[in-house]
């Protein structure tokens, strides 16, 4: 990992490059992470490539509930040969959650990308095949977010069904027992 | 002077008779499902393949078949909880699914797991590695035609399902490291037996060796198959076996090393051009180095804890309950609530049997993580197919899928 | 060596009994003997019977494993539990070909529909077994993305454990061939009381999509 001072000059070095890029930097437990405008993460995986990262890890989004902005996604970077791991991170509110997709030039982010975009709703300008992944092609919603239930429906034991096959007549109500505790 | 007449005979040129894969004579493009439910896609993969004759012209892996929300119902329950559902994911690498969300939160809780516990770990693991290959090579050696291979590695992992069963109670899913260490120290016995499995083992690859890399049928559907290059494979983001066949000597636990992989000495084994029987022969010499590190784990096993100290994140053990207040207190809290971690954000990554399986765990200050997702590396790898059998034959496909060796558990999860 | 005789044989026992052999042979038996014959030697039973012992024998399961309990279920095939021993080892490709389905593993929605589509080809009489808790009632992962097998096709054993122990699954698939050898009444719409739900879907040959759809009168030429 580059140390503190490493992540600091990296950091500098890109804020010359372009100025509002960077927001923000962190060292947390040993790693570094540099926090970028959304709209630049091309140009930062670009330049961070020439640094010697040249192995994209890593991209994942997650939901900052109830913090705004709410979406972020993260990329995990890898120099091989200097066996340093950078995080570059980002994040998008949902009404605007717009993206450049990293995919033209890192073509490991193809199905990373799509899953964000299902689980999250984050949508990459410029993938090559935005469509869902994980879920089917016609479900509504993002499942991943913090605010969508994690569902699931109450188990029909033996005693909660009725005579006959059709399973769903007379179920009783789900009390609480039956979904999964904590 | 002959007395035979001899005349112009035309050449019959094969050449023009046989298509090669890549001519391009034949335009009419049939599109195919293989799967989803197939018996040689390991696992429900659907592969959308757009055919020319017996060529294949494109190709798309679509999952999701049996994408479990695995990720999400971490976030419903606490970090304890949260193993034995992670652990479902890659369901040949259990015990690397557990190690790459205990290390993430160990890394968050700055928790310092103790040497005998991080021998235990690299034992069980190593055993996993081989029990995975093993799973592997009798399932791609069916898809090939080598049925026999099938049982003979099944046998073979039955022995090593033992070994778990010995230590933890469970064949799969044993839920065995835990965050801090493992759960149970292993019982008297254990050592014996699996260095008993290890002689047997090797002497076993060594049969699979005489069944397999000298077979002509085998060789040919091999050998020169679908090879990929290095840059590809980086490009698109393929670690493990898969990079290694291709030459590149990336290996997590020589690079980066974790739990004591430093103390160890094993060989990576590398292959030269990165077609079906590099990947082949890479996985059968990790068995070899498996086998050699949980040799020298045992040997080396140092006395001590099996489990962190730390009563605020680990359990009591369960004759203190009887006696001390504090040990039930702590009992208490840790079963009901859970312990609580502090907010941040971290990624654990270590070599699984597939390439890097890293964890990424965000912790808001509460008992339950609030977002834990895992870099699974079938996933990753399963982009690197259409590159791989783009105008190849179906069948190299079917081998090439083999060799691939997706999960699909872990590459929906 | 020692050769232990099992006790003195009454010679005219012996005598009778290979007098009656010697008829036997020429077809000279009558009546009472004729009878005694019969019920010593040939065993007799109901078709139905017969037929069910022969199904419960040869039970063809399809392969269907969808996650961790596929490889638990790819265990009995393998050398310790041997499920040869039942009959049940040839695990068919395809649905047309088997009897049994082995859910193993966790139904995600978009799975189900492809499950009971495999399901609806498989020919009468068909069993299944919801191997592991994923596929009775969804296991650990109550969630937005599963479904338990039983929402959408009948299922005949349920077989607990995450994974279950192929020992576990050995005893489904016994229970369920029990089930088939004891109960006259096979197929699950008799099972379920089910007639009269059968679904319909038209003549494939009047759908826009089908295609190569083998049309009797183009064969005769």
């Amino acid at each position: 990992m580059p140390d503190a001072t490493g992540l600091e000059l990296l950091a500098g070095e890109l804020r010359d490059a372009d100025a509002d890029t960077v927001l923000g930097t962190l060292y947390f437990r040993d790693k570094g992470a540099i926090d970028v405008a959304p709209s630049r993460i091309r140009e930062v995986l670009r330049f961070l490539k020439g640094k010697g990262y040249t192995f994209l890890a890593s991209v994942h989004g997650l939901d900052y509930y109830p913090e705004e902005p709410r979406l972020g996604v993260q990329y995990e970077l890898l120099d091989m040969s200097s066996v340093d791991r950078l995080t570059v991170r980002l994040r998008v509110p949902v009404d605007a959650p717009n993206v450049p997709s990293v995919t033209p030039e890192w073509p490991t982010a193809d199905h990373q990308e799509r899953e964000v975009w299902d689980m999250f709703g984050v949508v990459f300008d410029g993938h090559p095949d935005p469509r869902r992944i994980l879920m089917p092609e016609d479900y509504e919603g993002h499942p991943q977010r913090r605010d969508f239930p994690v569902g699931g429906e109450p188990v029909l034991f033996t005693y909660h069904q009725a005579q006959g096959t059709d399973y769903t007549l007379g179920v009783d109500p789900p009390h609480e027992g039956s979904s999964t505790p904590a | 002077m002959s007395s035979v007449e001899t005349r112009d005979v035309d050449v019959l040129d094969l050449g023009e008779l046989g298509h090669h894969a890549g001519d391009a004579e034949q335009t009419e493009l049939l599109t195919i499902n293989l799967g989803p439910h197939h018996p040689a896609t390991h696992g429900v993969l659907r592969l959308y393949t757009t055919l020319e004759g017996e060529v294949i012209r494109d190709i798309k892996p679509i999952i999701g078949y049996v994408h479990t929300g695995i990720e999400k119902t971490a976030e419903d329950k606490s970090y304890w909880k949260v193993i034995p559902v992670v652990e479902r994911m890659d369901y040949l690498a259990y015990y690397f699914n557990a190690h790459a969300f205990c290390g993430a939160v160990e890394t968050l809780l700055e928790l310092e797991v103790p040497k005998r516990a991080q021998y235990l770990r690299v034992i069980h693991l190593e055993l996993n590695r081989i029990q995975s290959h093993l799973v592997w090579l009798g399932t791609s050696a069916l898809d090939v035609g080598a049925m026999s291979l099938l049982f003979y590695c099944f046998r073979e992992r039955e022995n090593c399902l033992d070994l778990f069963e010995m230590s933890s109670g469970q064949r799969m899913h044993t839920r065995y490291i835990q965050v801090g260490g493992v759960m149970e120290d292993i019982p008297v016995g254990f050592a014996e037996k699996a260095k008993a499995f290890t002689k047997r083992m090797r002497n076993s690859a060594d049969d699979y060796h005489a069944l397999l890399s000298k077979n002509e049928i085998f060789l040919n559907r091999m050998r020169n198959v679908t090879p990929l290059d290095e840059q590809t494979l980086l490009d698109l983001g393929v670690t493990g076996p898969l990079l290694r066949a291709a030459g590149n000597p990336w290996d997590l636990r020589k690079a980066q090393p974790y739990s004591s992989y430093e103390d160890f000495d094993f060989k990576i084994p590398v292959g030269t051009k990165g077609d079906n029987w590099d990947r082949y022969a890479v996985r059968m010499a990790e068995i070899y180095e498996s086998c050699d590190i949980i040799d020298q784990a045992l040997d080396g096993l140092p006395e001590g804890a099996h489990i962190a100290d730390d009563r605020k994140v680990v359990l009591p053990p369960r004759h203190e309950l009887a006696t001390s207040m504090e040990a039930l207190i702590h009992h208490f809290k840790l079963v009901t609530e859970g312990f609580r971690v502090p907010p941040g954000e971290a990624y654990y990554p270590i070599e699984s049997p597939r390439g890097e399986l890293g964890c990424f765990v965000r912790s808001d200050g509460s008992s339950k993580p609030a977002r834990v997702h895992m870099r699974e590396p079938s996933f990753v790898n399963l982009q690197a197919i259409g590159p791989m059998v783009t105008d190849s034959y179906i069948a190299d496909l079917i081998a090439t899928l083999a060799m691939l060796d997706p999960i699909l558990g872990g590459i929906d999860r | 060596m020692e050769i232990v005789r099992s006790g003195p044989v009454d010679p005219a026992d012996f005598r009778a009994r290979g007098i009656r052999a010697r008829d036997a042979l020429r077809g000279n038996l009558e009546d009472d003997a004729l009878e005694q014959y019969v019920t010593e030697r040939v065993m007799t039973t109901t078709l139905d019977k017969a037929l069910n012992w022969a199904r419960g024998n040869a039970i063809f399961p399809a392969t269907f494993g969808l996650a961790c309990c596929a490889i638990e279920m790819m265990t009995i095939v393998a050398g310790r539990m041997d499920v040869a021993r039942f009959g049940a080892e040839a695990f068919r490709g395809s649905p047309r070909q088997s009897d049994l389905m082995i859910i193993s593993g966790r139904i995600s929605i978009k799975m189900a529909p492809i499950v009971r589509r495999v399901y609806d080809q498989m020919l009468e009489p068909k069993w299944a077994i919801a191997m592991g808790a994923c596929s009775s009632s969804m296991g650990i992962f109550n969630n937005y993305s599963l479904v338990p097998a039983d929402k959408f096709l009948p299922v005949d054993v349920h077989v607990p454990g995450c994974p279950p122990r192929p020992e576990a699954l050995m005893h489904g698939i016994l229970k369920l061939r029990s089930m088939i050898q004891d109960d006259p009444k096979l197929g699950w719409r008799d099972r379920y009381e089910a007639r009269g739900t059968e679904e319909l879907v038209g003549d494939p040959r009047q759908a826009p999509a089908a295609v190569n759809v083998f049309q009797p009168e183009d064969h005769r030429a």
